[in-house]
């Protein structure tokens, strides 16, 4: 390496950077610009597309003007995030933990075969849950001709919403969660359970908090897509209520005030990136693993 | 201690012996998938002892360790502990404890919480603990300060000690090692082997302690059991299994050896090459092939002066320094190779051609 660079002394160029350049452009036009023009956007002048071109606060005036009930959305938002992530950890920790006592090492592998749902299509997956739960559909159709009076009225409701957000984003919990058990090792639990450890005290001392990197991360990963969330609030919903996505897609859409939406999705940004950051900087994935 | 099982057929086990041995194992079996890891073992352990047990890997030493720590029960034969049958009683629950060759070390904790762990299991008073932790710190010399340090940013000989004095926490009847020194470098072994033995004397406590080193073994033990698939072939002092092998086996696996067979001829013994053998007179072999063993240190140069029992020639074409001795391979006529040991002031200052012999008094003949 020394020897290359005395040879070639032209560009002061590192060659970890050089071979990043590809990638860096791709990222900086890809992904920063489309940002940075939706910050820009936020601050143009109301139902304009004087992008860069004006600078103007109007925009967040209006969203937190006392009149103004877009907050409502917001709350239902992470109300509705907070909700999933809470039963994702719940319903995914005894999964799994099976996956690792049944496949061991495997657990990993088989746990990547929940992912293959999301080869298909969210919406379509979800519209199959409408035709599921719709009256006269699968269940209350089944109910029905087994002499039942029916199913429960469960569709476009709140919970409906948040039942689809547990279907959708499960995969993204047990994935990260299934490689944090998978991380315990074997001796750590013996020798805990030779000095006496009950199970209990096993699973609070030395199996929770080895696998809390990978539950932390499954819990970061689901809360961060699903206050992102908007095809189950719009097709298993019903729009019963209305999260923030929503209303941004609207003001891109229907209402032409990329402004506006702009400004509701700048503050989306900064709300959930501020708690993603709050629940990293908890989470010293070195000190976890013992590395400082 | 924790109560352990009781079973009616423990006291008959154990009324057979006196000392009362701590562990007791009778036939014990593991059949893993129809195989026998570990292949009918008895065993008395006395109270107090530092027993060795070592195998090349794939003995089954490791299998019938994890069977007394309680991490596996056996699939035939019994477990007592002080006379209670303890075949099927968890971990948690028997007052013993394995350092583990991985140690086992919560890497979550600093040093202090490793060791008070199983001081927080007994619900121990946060005061009372740390007290005790120092002191069991102090007595595995290691230094105060490491009290709040992270366990992983301890080298390999720290966390050593951090694992002993966890396991010491425990309060255990019996420890038990699972070659916990392996991994560390030969200077460090050393020193923590005669601190290991030095542990051992001052707390009184029963060590049952496993490893594929003789060296280890040899330092440490009170007795050493060798074991060869699944089987304990021999169990003896240090002494006894260096100098008297059960077979050909235990004498290869103490040391570098070499081996001279022989077979029985008209009332006596003879080597391949036809010469007769000088052997022990109270010789019992009951077979007629049989093998004279000696060690390279019993071997010597044969010249004019100083003859030998028995001698061959042969051709130097190796020599080693191991420091204070010199080893010489020597090449036989028969095409064996030989190796001889002597003090570097009796180096062999001669050409390629050797006579090395050995007396008859120095020689281990073993059957088969």
């Amino acid at each position: 390496m020394a020897e290359n660079s005395l040879s070639a002394p032209a560009p002061k160029l590192s060659p970890g950077l050089r071979a990043s350049l590809p990638v860096l452009v791709l990222l900086v036009a890809g992904f920063l610009a489309p940002l940075v023009t939706v910050a820009a956007y936020a601050f143009a002048t109301p139902k304009s597309f004087d992008v860069f071109r004006s600078f103007t606060l109007q925009n967040f005036a209006a969203i937190f003007d006392a009149n103004n009930t877009v907050w409502t959305s917001f709350v239902w938002a992470l109300a509705l995030a907070f909700a999933c992530v809470a039963i994702l950890l719940v319903v995914c920790y005894p999964i799994a933990f099976g996956l690792n006592k049944v496949f061991g090492k495997w657990s990993g592998l088989v746990s990547v075969l929940f992912v293959f749902p999301l080869f298909v299509s969210e919406n379509v997956r979800l519209y199959g849950w409408v035709l599921f739960f719709i009256k006269n559909g699968v269940l209350d159709g089944a109910l029905k001709w087994l002499g039942f009076p029916g199913g429960p009225d469960l569709l476009y409701t709140p919970g409906i919403t948040l039942f689809g957000m547990v279907y959708v984003y499960l995969p993204f919990m047990l994935f990260p969660m299934t490689l944090g058990i998978a991380m315990i090792p074997r001796d750590l639990v013996d020798a805990a359970r030779d000095l006496g450890a009950s199970r209990l005290m096993i699973w609070r001392e030395v199996e929770l908090p080895l696998a809390m990197p990978g539950i932390l991360i499954g819990a970061l990963l689901t809360f961060v897509l699903a206050a992102g969330a908007v095809a189950e609030a719009k097709i298993l919903g019903g729009q019963s209520v209305i999260t923030i996505t929503q209303d941004i897609e609207v003001a891109f859409t229907y209402a032409q005030n990329w402004p506006m939406g702009s400004a509701l999705a700048l503050i989306l940004v900064l709300i959930v990136s501020g708690l993603a950051l709050t629940a990293m900087s908890r989470l010293d994935l070195d000190k976890i693993l013992g590395k400082r | 201690m924790s109560s352990v099982a009781a079973s009616p057929a423990s006291d008959s086990l154990v009324a057979q012996k006196s000392p009362r041995p701590v562990l007791q194992l009778v036939d014990v079996r593991k059949v893993f998938d129809g195989f026998a890891a570990v292949d009918g073992i008895s065993l008395d352990i006395e109270e107090g002892e530092f027993v060795t047990i070592v195998g090349p890997s794939g003995s089954g030493k490791t299998t019938l360790l994890r069977m007394l720590a309680g991490l596996e029960s056996p699939s035939e034969g019994y477990i007592t502990l002080r006379g209670e049958l303890i075949n099927d009683v968890p971990s948690n629950r028997r007052p013993t404890c394995l350092v583990f060759q991985s140690l086992a070390l919560f890497p979550h904790m600093t040093v202090g919480d490793n060791i008070e762990f199983p001081l927080r299991v007994r619900k121990m008073a946060p005061e009372e603990r740390r007290k005790r932790a120092l002191e069991l710190m102090a007595k595995v010399r290691l230094p105060e300060d490491y009290y709040s340090k992270n366990v992983m940013l301890c080298s390999g000989g720290e966390k050593q000690r951090v694992a002993l004095a966890r396991a010491f926490a425990y309060d255990p009847d019996v420890l038990f090692f699972d070659e916990p020194l392996s991994a560390l470098d030969y200077k460090l072994k050393k020193l923590l082997e005669k601190e290991l033995k030095d542990l051992h004397r001052e707390s009184g406590k029963t060590f049952v302690y496993i490893t594929h080193s003789l060296e280890e073994a040899m330092v440490m033990s009170d007795r050493i059991g060798v074991m060869r698939a699944g089987k304990v072939v021999q169990i003896g002092t240090p002494e006894q299994i260096y100098t008297t092998p059960a077979d050909r086996f235990v004498a290869e696996f103490f040391g570098e050896v070499n081996i001279v067979p022989i077979r029985r001829a008209d009332g006596g013994w003879l080597r391949r090459d036809g010469k007769p053998v000088a052997v022990p007179s109270s010789l019992d072999i009951a077979g007629d092939e049989a093998s004279v063993v000696i060690r390279p240190e019993y071997m010597r140069f044969v010249t004019e002066e100083a003859g030998a029992d028995n001698t061959l020639t042969g051709t130097i074409f190796n020599e080693y320094s191991l420091g204070s001795r010199l080893q010489y391979q020597v090449r036989s006529r028969t095409g064996r190779t030989f190796l001889i040991e002597v003090p570097r002031a009796a180096a062999w200052k001669g050409d390629g051609e050797v006579t090395i012999g050995w007396d008859a008094g120095n020689a281990i003949v073993v059957g088969g």
